[in-house]
């Protein structure tokens, strides 16, 4: 009697949890869509895309004339009619545009991120390790701060650049970049978490406050550092308010402006394009996914 | 409260030594620096032309330019769509994403692969998901041609009331799956046998889940809640790639009003404008922490 009870509690769990991988997996589709179809897209040729997408292009020219030629319903296709590299070819080799664009890109986000990283550990270093009243403060200005929409700093930003010279230069986006408050907030509050007896015993062996943060505290948050890293490169590598703003000169924009203004015309190319702008994020993804979970959950301690 | 004072490693500033507070300072100051020189100072001027009647004749007419901006039609448009949209999408996508992390958290298979999947539309560039969108949304798009087969109306999407719909969906589905590892982490992190107790106990699911798992995660809850404010006015970015610089009035948010603005060189209503936005902001972040206060001192 007893064993049917709990065969019938298994079956049962069983089939919750078949429900629910059900559910999950549906939802994953959904989230996946877009990027599988970007990547689809990328393989089509023009003509297809043309006829995919015609209704909607000529949409962009408010040239209703236009539509005779297509037809006026959009199709959403996954797989392509023939698997074409043309736009690829267009992208890589026919122009020189859009490889120059993605070292713009490059330049402008790598120094961003890599000095944030660096001022943000420092300052996050001596926002956990000592406190006080006016230290709290200061903490809640850049929590403020950090939650500024780029929106209201962007005047800020904009008359700086202008008294310091920089405007129209990269260093109108990098410098500020570089010192927005994101990482030391986040950096702070993992630094926090870090056991007083491991600075303790540091101390003992007589290691000095530039070791302790070189050979202790770096090491310790050393995922979260790399979890931020991605967050503000994803962030950065997408941006398209600051070089509209600051950059007047559209041979120095990145390529996420550049992308966002083909839309109208090679939309096939946009699909090429996108394709290569993902690569180093995803890279970045494969290489660290289990240091940004890593990053999140820990919370301090060598086990054992 | 004892156990938690082990962990942080904290001092106070009475009880530095001389060399620890050089380093203290040398090791702050490059940031401080930056931080004044980048946002702080220049928000001082902002204050200055928030103040003034025009750069030129800078007389001071102190508070008109915000009167001014208060009647201004524009600005009332764009901050009640800016509140209905973080109002509507902020605690939708903690909701779900508290759902997702919970549904992930079950003995279900593929769990890597799953969370790895609702991670990648932060990997895709914005300017190629609105792409996406605009196939799904436009007028003669694939949700149209989906709804009609029900025999439902076309809905031009993004050029009516329903625009907010669209984007509080891409804001879900941008955003969603970094909150949700965000609480998977939390979520680990609750002591096991807490929950065994709770069991042997005799507690159901939903009681453990509001009565004990919600305590642990409330710090993350905030915390999700912060990064999604973040995020929700980060939103503007897709939206001005999907419909540029003047919307259908439903999508006409404060960001567009500031970078319309700006463009047309406007600095006091900007600066006013910017001023309104920043002290509304100090206001829900000052709320945001006194919960947590309250709720921390609560879990302790």
């Amino acid at each position: 009697m007893k064993s049917g009870s709990i065969r019938k509690q298994k079956i049962k769990q069983k089939s919750g949890i078949i429900v629910l991988t059900v559910c999950a997996v549906f939802c994953a589709v959904i989230f996946l869509f877009p990027t599988v179809m970007t990547i689809a897209n990328s393989f089509m040729t023009q003509k297809e895309i043309n006829a995919n997408y015609g209704a909607m292009i000529s949409n962009f020219d408010s040239d209703e004339g236009k539509k005779t030629y297509i037809s006026d319903k959009l199709n959403l296709k996954l797989i392509p009619d023939k698997v074409s590299l043309e736009q690829y070819k267009t992208v890589l080799f026919k122009s020189s545009d859009y490889l120059m664009k993605f070292w713009n890109s490059v330049i402008l986000v790598v120094p961003i991120v890599f000095f944030q990283i660096v001022v943000a550990s420092l300052a996050a270093y001596s926002f956990a390790r000592y406190r006080g009243k006016l230290k709290e403060m200061l903490f809640f200005l850049y929590v403020i701060l950090m939650l500024m929409p780029y929106q209201v700093t962007l005047v800020p930003n904009y008359l700086v650049a202008d008294k310091l010279g920089i405007l129209d230069t990269r260093l109108a986006i990098i410098l500020p970049g570089i010192f927005a408050p994101f990482s030391v907030f986040l950096l702070a509050k993992v630094m926090r978490r870090i056991p007083t007896s491991y600075i303790e015993a540091a101390k003992l062996d007589g290691a000095g406050e530039i070791q302790i943060f070189t050979q202790i505290c770096l090491p310790l948050s050393r995922s979260a550092i790399f979890s931020v890293m991605l967050l503000l490169f994803i962030d950065y590598w997408n941006m398209v308010e600051q070089p509209l703003i600051m950059l007047s000169d559209s041979d120095y924009h990145p390529l996420s402006v550049f992308l966002s203004k083909i839309n109208s015309g090679d939309v096939g190319l946009a699909f090429a394009v996108a394709v290569i702008y993902m690569i180093p994020t995803l890279l970045m993804f494969l290489y660290g996914e289990d240091y940004l979970v890593e990053g999140i959950t820990y919370s301090g301690g060598i086990k054992g | 409260m004892k156990k938690n004072n082990k962990t942080i490693w904290g001092k106070m500033r009475g009880t530095l030594k001389r060399s620890e507070r050089i380093t203290e300072l040398t090791f702050i100051s490059p940031s401080i620096i930056g931080v004044l020189i980048f946002f702080i100072l220049p928000f001082f001027v902002v204050i200055y032309y928030s103040l003034i009647d025009n750069p030129i004749n800078a007389e001071f007419v102190f508070l008109d330019n915000f009167s001014k901006i208060f009647q201004n039609e524009a600005f009332q448009l764009a901050s009640k769509n800016t509140a209905v949209f973080s109002v509507i999408a902020v605690p939708l996508v903690v909701v779900l994403s508290l759902l997702l992390a919970l549904l992930l958290d079950t003995k279900i298979p593929f769990k890597t692969q799953l969370r790895a999947s609702f991670l990648c539309p932060l990997m895709v560039p914005t300017a190629s998901v609105v792409l996406i969108w605009q196939v799904m949304f436009h007028k003669s798009g694939t949700i149209n041609q989906l709804t009609e087969i029900i025999g439902a109306h076309p809905v031009d999407w993004l050029k009516s009331g329903s625009g907010m719909v669209v984007v509080i969906v891409m804001f879900l589905w941008k955003n969603l799956g970094y909150n949700m590892i965000l609480f998977l982490a939390a979520l680990s992190n609750i002591p096991g046998d807490v929950m065994e107790v709770a069991t042997l106990e005799g507690a159901g699911p939903i009681y453990k889940f509001f009565h004990l798992k919600l305590r642990y995660l409330s710090p993350t809850i905030l915390f999700v809640t912060i990064l999604s404010l973040i995020n929700s006015f980060k939103i503007f970015r897709e939206v001005y790639l999907l419909t540029g610089d003047y919307p259908f009035d439903s999508l006409y948010m404060l960001q567009h009003f500031m970078n319309n603005t700006f463009n047309m060189l406007e600095y006091q209503k900007l600066s006013s404008a910017a001023i309104i936005m920043a002290l509304f902001m100090v206001v829900i972040i000052g709320i945001l922490f006194i919960v947590e206060y309250w709720f921390g001192k609560d879990v302790e």
